[in-house]
């Protein structure tokens, strides 16, 4: 049986918030961005006027002021647009169960069997999509299609508040068109590799011999392919649907840059806490801590190493990252941005392999310390309880599990 | 357009339906809610804000009070 997906984007998310809630700046150009003084300063999103002086998501402010002086640039204040995705998911649910979240602003629906009582899939796109505009006071562009592939090309084609359909019958007219890198997880290399063997829209891409693309591509070749051809048949999950996560990680841009190993060590340990927290919260340990050291000239490396035993502890996780960290770096440039994630994660109940070097005593007391920290945190806020080593340098001090709410998700999961 | 948030004296009813009884203007005056008319989730494009949409009628002309996260807004001129 043919399904019937929605994919319902809202436009450009965090601007259009904004500015509903500030008329006064609506007619001008705008655009959502961190900030400065941390150094956070690249365009996180922009309004339809901004859009007209080519300003790119992900661009710094100053470039994107040199683009269009007068642009007016907001602060992002998560808590509200978290506020608005909540509110969307809850008007999408009242039309399906099957609701699958990609990111704060962009969801899949199944609507298969809502149609009988709502009306065709273009009528339930046109519903959703006015509903969203009197409740929320944003707009959405929604895209209908009979897989997730073609109904997220769709929403994609017509932008603001606007409704793209695609049909067996029209899609090698409306997507084959397109170039092939606006398909998902086609990026820039691998769109370079198909312009190579001279395909560059997504109907090249589609008519092309699966076993060519499996050569060029490997697995990923036979997954592009069936993306093009609107062979995809990945469900639609649901919102409480668990993931299987392989990792947990943070990472953040250092509000100035690090100088010297006291102060990546206590970056660490930020990262480490939220990491462990994290952790803890999901009732997981690991085996494996990666790090990834951004220096001043924005290279960026990633290494790792193994625990000798699976662990939840910032302090085994943060020592560990140091210890990778000066094997690593020969200080030729300042640290711009660290990054701390732990892999081989297994259930915390699992029965690990015991340490006869480590004392086992001091570890469990360490253990009982944090889970004590993250009880005084979870009752007095993040910053009732901190190391010594934070006050050190106030300045590198952060929170990033109330800070990063958004973690990117995949499409394969 | 304005948001003008207000002070509002509302009632929770037995069956747990918030309505609002009167509210005091920003001149100060207060005035009485005679009718509600429309209850519903919108935004005001016009003051700038979203939540629930009371349509209330207020010395004979309709007007529009929002209930947003804790607070009450409507919209001034």
């Amino acid at each position: 049986m043919q399904r019937i997906i929605l994919h319902c984007d809202l436009n450009s998310f965090y601007a259009s918030v904004e500015c509903l809630y500030r008329p006064e700046i609506r007619a001008l150009p705008v655009v959502v961005c961190g900030n400065i003084e941390k150094r956070h300063g690249i365009i996180l999103a922009k309004n339809e006027v901004a859009k007209k002086y080519k300003i790119q998501t992900g661009e710094p402010l100053w470039q994107a002021k040199q683009k269009c002086p007068s642009l007016v640039a907001i602060e992002p204040s998560m808590g509200k647009y978290m506020k608005f995705s909540k509110a969307a998911r809850e008007i999408y649910l009242r039309y399906t169960g099957r609701v699958e979240a990609f990111g704060v602003d962009e969801c899949w629906l199944d609507v298969t069997d809502s149609t009988r009582l709502f009306g065709s899939g273009e009528k339930l796109a046109y519903t959703i999509k006015d509903t969203i505009q009197q409740e929320l006071g944003i707009t959405a562009s929604v895209g209908v299609a009979d897989n997730k592939i073609f109904a997220k090309l769709g929403s994609d084609m017509k932008k603001p508040n606007a409704v793209t359909v695609i049909t067996p019958e029209n899609y090698k007219q409306k997507v084959w068109t397109l170039p092939a890198t606006d398909l998902l997880y086609v990026g820039r290399s691998t769109g370079q590799k198909l312009r190579k063997i001279g395909l560059h829209t997504i109907g090249q891409l589609a008519c092309a011999e699966k076993h060519v693309l499996r050569g060029l591509l490997g697995k990923w070749g036979e997954t592009l392919w069936t993306f093009a051809n609107g062979e995809d048949v990945s469900p639609v999950l649901t919102l409480n649907h668990e993931v299987h996560v392989k990792s947990i990680g943070n990472s953040m841009t250092t509000a100035c840059d690090l100088k010297n190993i006291e102060d990546v060590k206590i970056v660490f340990y930020v990262l480490a806490e939220s990491v462990a927290e994290r952790l803890r919260h999901a009732t997981l340990v690991g085996k494996t801590v990666q790090i990834t050291i951004r220096g001043t000239d924005l290279c960026l490396i990633e290494r790792q190493g193994k625990l000798t035993c699976p662990t939840s502890l910032a302090s085994d996780i943060a020592s560990k990252a140091l210890e990778i960290f000066k094997g690593q770096w020969a200080w030729h440039n300042d640290v711009r941005a660290l990054g701390v994630r732990v892999t081989d994660l297994m259930a915390e109940t699992d029965h690990g392999q015991l340490c006869f070097l480590q004392e086992e005593a001091q570890r469990a007391r360490r253990q009982v310390l944090e889970h004590t920290m993250d009880a005084v945190r979870g009752r007095y806020g993040h910053y009732a309880i901190q190391r010594a080593l934070h006050l050190a340098k106030p300045i590198l001090k952060a929170n990033p599990i109330d800070e990063h709410v958004v973690y990117p998700v995949s499409f394969f999961r | 357009m304005r948001k003008v948030f207000v002070d509002v004296t509302a009632v929770f009813s037995k069956e747990g339906i918030l309505v609002p009884i009167s509210f005091v203007w920003e001149d100060g005056e207060r005035y009485e809610v005679d009718k509600i008319l429309d209850c519903r989730n919108a935004a005001s494009l016009k003051a700038g804000g979203c939540g629930v949409r009371y349509t209330c009628r207020v010395c004979g002309k309709e007007t529009f009070l929002f209930l947003e996260d804790n607070r009450w807004f409507m919209e001034g001129k």
